[in-house]
């Protein structure tokens, strides 16, 4: 049942072309295929990144499977091997982080965008985005000579004495520990959480703040109760990109954590990290089952972070629905 | 009409995203091709420790035969093991010898061939104890395994005669990054303690019973700096260059020796005659009288089968070079020299690569 081409066949598909040509011509077709490409490489490159670190930790799969998780022990010897105390100090150190930095950040955001004239504002940005931009190893050694003694000498022995009959603040203090990680982690995220959380801020529209200062409200008032729940969401953003850096940092994690694989309840044992770990061990781990099983902590890391992404976008969605109901 | 072009660019993005991806992964690790040069081009990898002293080798080398260029990646004993495997270098770097199973994995047989030695030393902070401190093989076991816990544990106070040792914990530091130091060291312990060898083991990291992890010899060495009471142990390089404070270690021999260059010679010529013809041997807990307990070589790791006869007259010319005049520089930078006994079985061995 094949037809020739018809004549109006042919018209329709030099329409067509010319159609195509014209929209070439004005960049359409160019900037459309250019931003697909550009959003189809990011998937593509995850999507390989998480299938090598798949493939390529087949071994302690089949060995350890689910013990993998629950396993507390690290023999690089015997060829044992467990995440769970590199799981658990990536997170208590990044949620020791978020504590210390969420408040301090989202306060001098707030000053930053409200309260400090504008000349302040602006200079105390641009130092604040200076620090975003320093190494990471500069942090470390910072955190080596002048945080660990000071931790040891002074923050730890005060923690101590005022509340040390909590579980979380005893045992011997050497400075380097999951508490020395934590505050480290904190500096090093602030700068993110203000500068992200400022802008923010300053993007809440000026009637917002004059309907507010028109009904009565304080300066105080106005900031608190009308802009910063305005802004909520992307503050919120800034906590998060703040939390991904903190999960994934290595280099100033692993000078001052102390780097031992055990477990405990004390901010002043020395703790450890996935990510750590890694760069501890990797260059020189020469047995198949020693490296795939540092590969299979990559993709613990990388299963992680989508989870606890996950867990915080879920907290979002919840916290502006009932934002809206309010309203 | 939109519907149409669109499906026509999502599959051209999808194409060259493909073709993207084809690039990459036929070639995962490939080096980069190296620039057109006149000269040829041997590439290496592998330990960090003689990073100093095989760099002074290669450029020297060059300067004397302008025609060979030797690039050396100083990523590690590990990395460079696995980039031999893989075939990406022309030699690889290792402080710790190759396992059975690691040669056995190697398409081509691979040679050894000690280049110098190192030692590993007791570093430690102890306020008001200005002399040396004794160490044994023991003791040293039983501090990292946790059993003693005091400075002023009678263990330590009875090779210490003369030493107000101080009531006060011992914290111990450990490298936490793998290291071809943490093999000698853990090696040591597994020679001289039963317990430590059954518990924990030798390997470039294990899973230390106590104690904190410092990144790199300057990890471990700011952490003993700052940790009043605590004991770690480094490369003698790197605390002479750095006058850390270290002790002396009892020998098999029972003499109490304080690491030094001629020390470490003393302990490798020892073994000489125990060596094997591989080289694949470990020479802690040396049986010398003068031998320093805790040393190693470290390797050049060459394969037996060169097919470019260009690369195997020019790495055969190099290895010759540096057993004859190169062991002289090596005292320079604090690296112990070879034995006689030992760089004469090694130019004989040079005749088994082909």
């Amino acid at each position: 049942m094949t037809n020739a081409p018809t004549a109006v066949d042919r018209a329709r598909f030099s329409w067509r072309a010319r159609q195509f040509i014209r929209k070439l011509r004005h960049g359409d077709e160019v900037a459309h295929l250019i931003t697909l490409l550009a959003a189809a490489s990011i998937i593509v490159v995850t999507l390989m990144l998480v299938y090598q670190l798949y493939i390529n930790s087949a071994l302690p799969r089949h060995k350890f499977g689910f013990e993998f998780f629950t396993g507390r022990t690290w023999d690089p010897v015997s060829e044992e091997f467990g995440a769970l105390p590199f799981i658990y100090g990536t997170v208590v150190s990044s949620a020791l982080a978020l504590l210390v930095a969420v408040p301090l950040g989202v306060g001098a955001a707030i000053f930053l965008s409200e309260l400090a004239p504008a000349r302040i504002s602006n200079y105390l940005t641009f130092v604040i985005e200076l620090l975003a931009a320093i190494p990471s190893v500069i942090y470390g050694l910072l955190g080596i000579f002048i945080l660990v003694p000071v931790l040891r000498k002074v923050v730890m022995p005060f923690l101590k004495q005022t509340l040390g009959f909590l579980p979380l603040f005893k045992g011997p203090m050497y400075g380097v520990s999951m508490l020395a990680g934590g505050l480290v982690l904190a500096i090093m995220i602030v700068p993110f959480i203000i500068s992200v959380s400022r802008d923010v801020l300053m993007a809440v529209p000026v009637e917002q703040r004059e309907a507010a200062l028109g009904l009565g409200a304080t300066k105080w008032e106005s900031t608190w109760q009308v802009v910063v729940p305005f802004a909520k969401v992307g503050i919120m953003a800034s906590v998060f990109l703040a939390l991904a850096r903190a999960l994934g940092e290595t280099m100033a994690v692993t000078m001052v954590i102390g780097n031992d694989p055990k477990i405990s309840a004390s901010l002043f044992a020395p703790g450890y990290s996935i990510a750590a770990v890694i760069a501890n061990e990797f260059t020189e781990a020469t047995g198949d089952m020693y490296l795939q099983s540092l590969i299979y902590l990559g993709l613990v890391l990388f299963l992680l972070t989508i989870l606890i992404n996950g867990l915080a976008r879920l907290v979002i969605i919840a916290t502006t629905q009932k934002g809206a109901q309010a309203q | 009409m939109k519907l149409k072009t669109s499906i026509i660019s999502i599959a051209l993005g999808a194409v060259l995203v493909a073709l993207g991806v084809c690039a990459f992964v036929e070639s995962p690790s490939a080096a980069p091709a190296p620039a057109p040069t006149p000269a040829l081009l041997l590439n290496a990898a592998g330990a960090t420790f003689p990073y100093p002293i095989y760099s002074k080798w290669f450029t020297e080398y060059n300067r004397i035969h302008p025609d060979i260029q030797i690039n050396y990646n100083s990523i590690g004993s590990g990395g460079g093991i696995r980039q031999l495997q893989a075939g990406t270098v022309d030699f690889g770097a290792s402080d710790a010898p190759m396992t059975d199973k690691q040669l056995s994995d190697n398409k081509v047989p691979v040679l050894h061939f000690p280049t110098v030695l190192g030692a590993v030393v007791p570093t430690y902070n102890l306020e008001g104890v200005n002399q040396d401190l004794n160490f044994s093989g023991e003791v040293l076991a039983d501090i990292f395994i946790g059993k003693v816990t005091k400075w002023n544990d009678p263990a330590l106070a009875t090779i210490n005669k003369g030493v107000s040792l101080p009531n006060t914990d011992i914290i111990v530091v450990h490298r936490s990054d793998g290291s071809g130091t943490s093999f000698v060291w853990t090696d040591y312990l597994s020679k001289v303690s039963k317990e430590w060898e059954t518990k924990v083991g030798r390997n470039t990291s294990v899973n230390w019973p106590v104690g904190l992890g410092g990144k790199g010899n300057e990890g471990v060495a700011g952490l003993v700096k700052q940790q009043p009471g605590s004991i770690g142990y480094v490369e003698l390089v790197y605390a002479v260059q750095n006058k850390l404070p270290y002790g002396q270690v009892r020998n098999s021999s029972g003499a109490f020796e304080k690491a030094n260059l001629a020390g470490v010679t003393a302990a490798a010529a020892s073994e000489a005659k125990r060596i094997p013809p591989d080289f694949r041997v470990s020479i802690t807990n040396a049986s010398g009288k003068t031998a320093y307990p805790i040393c190693s070589f470290t390797y050049l790791l060459i394969p037996s089968k060169i097919d470019d006869p260009a690369k195997k007259k020019a790495i055969k010319d190099f290895l010759h070079w540096m057993l004859v005049d190169g062991q002289n520089d090596a005292e320079g930078l604090s690296y112990a020299r070879l034995p006689k006994d030992v760089v004469a079985k090694e130019l004989k061995a040079i005749a088994q690569i082909n």
